[in-house]
């Protein structure tokens, strides 16, 4: 960029927070819709070139490292693809008539803010802004999942509402206590929020004080994250909203989240009398990751199924960054990677199926790939790839998550491998019911084979990321899972 | 500008946070317990233009008014409002009795002042106390949203929560402004999500019972 005052950190968050001002203001769909695409398209391209840029000194408020720029780039990228997808989803929903042009006018408006909430969070260097950053991200979310103003959307939006409020008012008490820790320390005022100050001068904080505080924050955070058993949101807001929003949650907001936790658990590790966060996180991570496999065989919904399919993932990934490590933490940001693209695909997918079939409910849902076959490949497609085969990258991070554990702590890895396959069976279950046998449920034509592009492009990375990954991001990576310590 | 007599009217406020917290739980009527929470909010008023002053630090005074004017009166007219305008029933049923309610509330309160005042032993004391009545009342807010079935009452159990962080936020010396205008702010966004998603319950359901929305669960068959 040739212009001088170019801040791609400001671009990031300046982009969508002033299309969300103008799609508020713009009537139409084809008009909005491709605004809608061009702004997500025009906030991924200035976080690439995040990567490009002399970094500037970390500033009071905004600040960007090596660890945020993999999460502001995967947002950003996610986020351009769904709204690709939400465009041509958007305009099936107005056809049939369930959502109206005014729904749509505030639909637009919301999913940029919420893009802007969920990067300010990513580059937020005060701990205070990042959590306005994540309650304005919820705060969206919520009004988006009761879009459809139905009883089961109202329900949804309530319960994730109010359990979402609970956890980020503890999240904000957590916050106060790290406040307190670093404030005989570090002196009053601004400082003693901002995250590179802190990590600085955790060795000198009070331990106990940021035990407690990261207990708060743990909870607070995990449960955006959707960590059991503070998870009872998370399905009900992504089978009732729209599936746009559904495929942004599982692939993008509880990563907000899971950065907030790992950025106090760094914070902790710097902190020699604190207790180590590890084993809390590791006990969640495994509670989760079970749990939710059970739960995947009792689903009759087609996005209950891959709801509870995230909260197993994020329970995988918890586990590994709690059991620490250069390789778990490799392992661990790489599922997240994976897991991000390969659910949103899912998503994307699944909110086509629901589409031409007219139903949720997977006892209806069946011969996908004989009426449907290029939705109904890429569909099964996207469940080996999360299931875990090879050769998708989800199967290599997974390995690797797998014999890290092994070598450290082999006790642990038999309630991971059990949780992993049970998930699998449940998956490959549901999945060949879906895909195969006597075709059943709606036979609606099949979207234009160009709203499919999100889906193959999606899969297509997560491919090529099992079969090679280019050294560069590995060192990148390596990196980064260095400093999460 | 610290002396014994601030430390104890700190204290004086701070635990009549707590009380009014409890006189929350055993509240069974609406237009009581919205009341009870103004009443609140007054004292969480007071309590942190107390701090402003004890610590001379001004821009707590902007807390307090924000807290007195916005919470005390704004929200709990109109809440007198909706339920007037919707017509809802005016008494409000516990999943559990008032008694356990209580032993549960006083359980709580325990257990945050063991927790904080051990934890924080060797921090500045009026922080420290102040840490602790907040947790409690943080506490209590929870026990009073998970004890009550109507909507409305879990918007004030969550509203009195939010109050705890205020006074923790206030008793965090030096703590930026940018937190407490947050938190005011995030009330108020809360506020409105709240009245639509309310107004929309009503519209669907002609009750904010939470139970009536637990029949359309979308798997119980």
């Amino acid at each position: 960029m040739s212009v001088p005052a170019f801040d791609a950190t400001v671009a990031v968050l300046a982009i969508p927070a002033a299309s969300a001002a103008l799609l508020a203001a713009l009537p139409g769909y084809r008009l909005t819709a491709r605004l809608n695409v061009a702004a997500s398209f025009l906030t991924f391209l200035a976080a690439l070139s995040l990567f490009s840029g002399a970094r500037g000194e970390p500033g009071q408020y905004l600040f960007v490292d090596d660890l945020n720029i993999v999460f502001v780039a995967l947002n950003t990228f996610v986020g351009f693809t769904a709204s690709v997808f939400s465009a041509s989803y958007i305009r099936h929903e107005l056809e049939t008539g369930r959502l109206s042009p005014g729904n749509l006018r505030f639909y637009h408006a919301m999913y940029q803010t919420m893009m802007f909430g969920m990067n300010l969070a990513f580059v937020a260097n005060n701990i205070g802004l990042m959590w306005v950053a994540v309650e304005l991200a919820t705060l969206t979310t919520v009004l988006m999942v009761g879009l459809y103003r139905t009883h089961e959307a109202l329900e949804a939006a309530w319960k994730y509402f109010i359990l979402g409020s609970v956890g980020i008012a503890l999240a904000l008490f957590g916050t106060i206590l790290v406040y307190m820790a670093a404030q005989p320390v570090v002196g009053e005022g601004h400082d003693a929020m901002v995250w590179t100050t802190l990590v600085e001068h955790a060795a000198r904080f009070d331990p106990a004080l940021l035990n407690l505080a990261f207990v708060f924050l743990l909870i607070g955070y995990g449960t955006k994250v959707g960590l059991a058993p503070l998870h009872a949101w998370l399905p009900d807001a992504h089978a009732e909203g729209p599936t746009p929003i559904s495929a942004v949650l599982s692939g993008l907001l509880l990563n907000v989240a899971l950065y907030a936790v790992l950025r106090f658990k760094i914070l902790l590790a710097a902190s020699p009398g604190a207790i180590a966060p590890g084993p809390l996180m590791v006990g969640m991570g495994l509670v989760s990751l079970v749990f939710a496999a059970f739960m995947l065989y009792r689903r009759r919904d087609i996005k209950r199924l891959f709801a509870y399919s995230s909260i197993e993932h994020m329970g995988i990934i918890v586990f590994a960054f709690g059991m620490g490590g250069p390789l778990a933490n490799f392992a661990g940001l790489l599922h997240m990677v994976m897991h991000s693209l390969t659910k949103s695909a899912i998503f994307y997918a699944v909110g086509h199926i629901a589409q031409v079939k007219g139903t949720q409910k997977m006892a209806d849902i069946s011969g996908l790939t004989v009426t449907h076959p290029g939705l109904g490949w890429a569909f099964l497609l996207g469940v080996v790839a999360i299931a875990g085969l090879p050769p998708m990258g989800v199967f290599m991070s997974e390995f690797l998550i797998v014999s890290s554990t092994f070598a450290v702590e082999p006790l642990l890895a038999i309630p991971l491998v059990l949780g992993l396959l049970t998930a699998f069976g449940a998956l490959v279950l549901r999945a060949t019911g879906i895909a195969f046998g006597e075709p059943s449920g709606g036979t609606a034509a099949s979207p234009a084979p160009a709203s499919y592009a999100p889906i193959y492009a999606h899969l297509a990375l997560v491919l090529a990321a099992g079969l090679y990954l280019p050294p560069p991001l590995v060192g990148w990576f390596r990196n980064v899972a260095g400093l999460l310590g | 500008m610290v002396t014994a007599l601030s430390f104890d009217i700190a204290h004086m406020l701070a635990g009549g946070l707590v009380l009014v917290s409890f006189m929350l739980l055993y509240q069974d009527r609406l237009h009581g317990l919205i009341n009870t929470y103004a009443l609140h909010a007054l004292v969480l008023s007071a309590s942190v233009a107390w701090q402003a002053w004890a610590q001379g630090a001004p821009h707590l005074y902007v807390t307090a008014a924000v807290a007195l004017l916005f919470k005390a009166l704004v929200i709990p007219l109109a809440l007198h409002r909706i339920i007037r305008r919707l017509g809802i029933h005016r008494d409000i049923e516990n999943v559990v009795g008032i008694g356990l309610t209580m032993l549960t509330g006083m359980g709580l309160v325990a257990l945050s002042m063991v927790v904080m005042l051990r934890i924080a032993a060797d921090a500045d004391p009026l922080a420290r106390e102040d840490l602790a009545m907040a947790l409690a009342v943080v506490l209590l807010g929870l026990l009073l949203m998970v004890t009550r079935r109507n909507a409305i009452g879990q918007v004030v159990g969550f509203m009195s929560l939010e109050n705890g962080l205020v006074l923790a936020a206030a008793g965090a010396r030096g703590m930026p402004l940018v937190v407490e205008i947050s938190v005011a702010f995030s009330v108020l966004v809360a506020f409105i999500v709240i009245g639509i998603v309310l107004f929309r319950i009503r519209e669907r359901f002609d009750t904010v019972d939470i139970r009536a929305l637990d029949d359309f669960r979308g798997e119980r068959r």
